[in-house]
């Protein structure tokens, strides 16, 4: 980065980057610290890929347990063509999924706009009230739904997973786009509000086009999480409702399932294809989790 | 003026609904309950008693309440201690996305599928004793899983993203000239770190350290899953109280205590990135 600082603007004062003339000790120390630092992140990447590596390869064994007897593709062949169940359950995540990130990318969106460019008096409210469910542990959350649904006599099933989903979704949207909405030019509604623009206008004509990149992010990451979780879905989720994570549950309960290695490699493949599709978002994702 | 009071609150107002209903009355359920009678097949008796609060004063409850803390406080130590340099190395990195990518995919996959990759691995008939035995190395299987070693290794393993992301974040946000500045003006490498680096990222540090602590504190399916009788966990006490022993009032009486915690931190988090902000506009002007 500071090399290409340097040919744009050779003649700039800034400090000149440590390449042109390092100090030859400074140098060496320098490697060595970022050497350091690299190694352990390097490390780290292994870490978090080695158990799945394992699992994944472990899904083309012959036979059912960790030993390796040779190459066969039978379990994906039983994922696929032998399990109603699991399907079955992988349609009411993706129901879910899709159903309670548009409403939280809609209701998270329309809140930012509002927390961000006006003051009115529920402001810091509506602000400390989105960021308790993101900090707070799952059980917690999961727990005092399931015993707030029982309270109010909303049967447990697919209506009470969106419910609770949609909700420890929104305090993410509103995080997202409220990054996005930092970057943005109030100047610009003012001035199509000048133009004669009316409120709706300047909502659906230059607000909402200009945030579209930050609603498509956290729609992903809404998508994701809602298929992801497992422990608040765990107790708002009725007879009928299970879902993939609860059904995988069931499955791993009791040690090794092939089925599940095969499922571990689809379910990766498809989280790389997201992570590259949406690749210039990964920064503010990160920023916001 | 009126009319933009207006607007904001048209704007945010039906989020502020939702998480008021489906948020803050579930949260004030627990604190109602935590209050009340057991119920006799679950549920509550409309009572008023301290029993719940009493009864967590249970020596075994006690036990693990401390065997959660402890575990808490060293997953998380390790959890900061490999993502600082991680986020540090990913900040100086160029190829910032790469590695991000790097992270946020095993982040995104299925917090079960990974769990279980780990009971695939250490379990008795799993993949490093299958490994081993076939190697002639050993006979009999060790004993790798269900005890606290692996509950910490999970417990790292899962929360680790959550504390590489916002350090990466902060980090990625500091000019690191002003540590060739410190350099260039006689400090060491460790003390342009430790003076200049560390505190002005103190709010991405605290961010990370209460990501991780809380969700760890809370952890419940690690411990189930990868845990021996030994290695439960407070999260789990509270979801026996619920589906097991049907003890409404205890286990809301646990979540108060945890939700009291949760906030805690957050207040911190929150106090702690307003000074910076202040501190930074001092240093401007």
């Amino acid at each position: 980065m500071n090399r290409k600082k340097t040919k744009l603007k050779p003649t700039t004062l800034v400090t000149p980057p440590r390449e042109v003339s390092p100090p030859r000790q400074q140098l060496f120390k320098d490697h060595r610290r970022l050497g350091f630092s690299n190694t352990v992140l390097v490390l780290v990447i292994l870490f978090l890929f080695m158990p799945l590596f394992v699992v994944i390869t472990y899904s083309f064994n012959a036979s059912k347990g960790m030993r390796w007897t040779g190459f066969s593709l039978q379990w994906y062949y039983k994922l696929l063509f032998e399990s109603r169940q699991l399907w079955k359950a992988f349609l009411n995540s993706f129901i879910i999924a899709i159903t309670s990130s548009l409403v939280a990318t809609f209701l998270g969106a329309l809140a930012a706009v509002g927390i961000k460019w006006y003051r009115f008096k529920a402001r810091s409210y509506i602000q400390i009230i989105s960021f308790l469910p993101m900090i707070l542990p799952e059980v917690i959350i999961g727990i005092s739904m399931l015993i707030f649904f029982s309270a109010v006599k909303i049967p447990l099933g697919m209506f009470s997973i969106f419910v609770a989903h949609t909700t420890f979704n929104l305090p993410f949207v509103l995080l997202l786009v409220s990054a996005r909405l930092d970057e943005f030019d109030f100047s610009i509604i003012e001035a199509a509000r000048d133009l004669g623009a009316t409120e709706r206008q300047g909502l659906t004509k230059v607000i909402i086009p200009s945030i579209v990149p930050a609603l498509l992010s956290s729609m992903l990451m809404a998508i994701t999480m809602s298929l992801e979780d497992f422990v608040i879905t765990f107790f708002v989720a009725g007879p009928g409702s299970t879902t993939l994570p609860l059904y995988v549950y069931s499955m791993i309960r009791y040690g090794v399932s092939p089925v599940v290695n095969a499922l571990s490699l689809i379910l990766v493949l498809a989280i790389m294809v997201m992570a590259l599709t949406f690749r210039r978002f990964l920064k503010t994702i990160a920023a916001s989790s | 003026m009126n009319r933009a009071r207006r607007s904001g609150l048209i704007y945010s107002a039906p989020m502020g609904l939702w998480l008021t209903l489906f948020f803050l009355v579930p949260l004030s359920i627990i604190v109602l309950y935590s209050f009340l009678k057991k119920g006799l097949y679950g549920g509550v008796e409309w009572q008023f008693t301290l029993n719940a609060y009493k009864e967590m004063f249970n020596p075994a409850f006690m036990r693990v309440l401390w065997r959660t803390l402890w575990v808490s406080v060293v997953a998380t130590s390790i959890t900061l201690l490999l993502a600082l340099p991680c986020g540090y190395a990913m900040a100086r990195s160029r190829h910032q996305i790469f590695w991000l990518a790097l992270v946020i995919v095993p982040f995104w996959t299925n917090s079960l599928i990974r769990i279980y990759a780990w009971i695939a691995i250490l379990s008795s008939e799993g993949f490093v004793n299958e490994l081993l035995r076939s190697l002639g190395l050993i006979k009999e299987s060790l004993s790798l899983i269900y005890n606290q070693g692996a509950v910490i290794t999970v417990l790292v393993y899962v929360n680790i993203p959550f504390a590489i992301l916002p350090l990466f974040t902060t980090i990625d946000k500091f000019d690191f000239q002003l540590l060739e500045a410190a350099r260039d003006l006689g400090a060491t490498k460790r003390k342009a770190i430790f003076s200049v680096l560390l505190p002005s990222i103190k709010s991405g540090v605290i961010t990370a350290l209460i990501f991780t602590f809380i969700p760890i504190f809370g952890a419940y399916t690690t411990p189930l899953l990868v845990g021996g009788k030994d290695s439960y966990m407070i999260g789990n006490i509270i979801v026996d109280q619920v589906t097991k022993t049907r003890n409404w009032p205890l286990a809301s009486a646990f979540s108060l205590i945890i939700t009291l915690l949760s906030t805690l931190g957050v207040v911190w988090m929150l106090v702690s990135s307003q000074q910076e902000r202040v501190q930074n506009k001092r240093g401007v002007l």
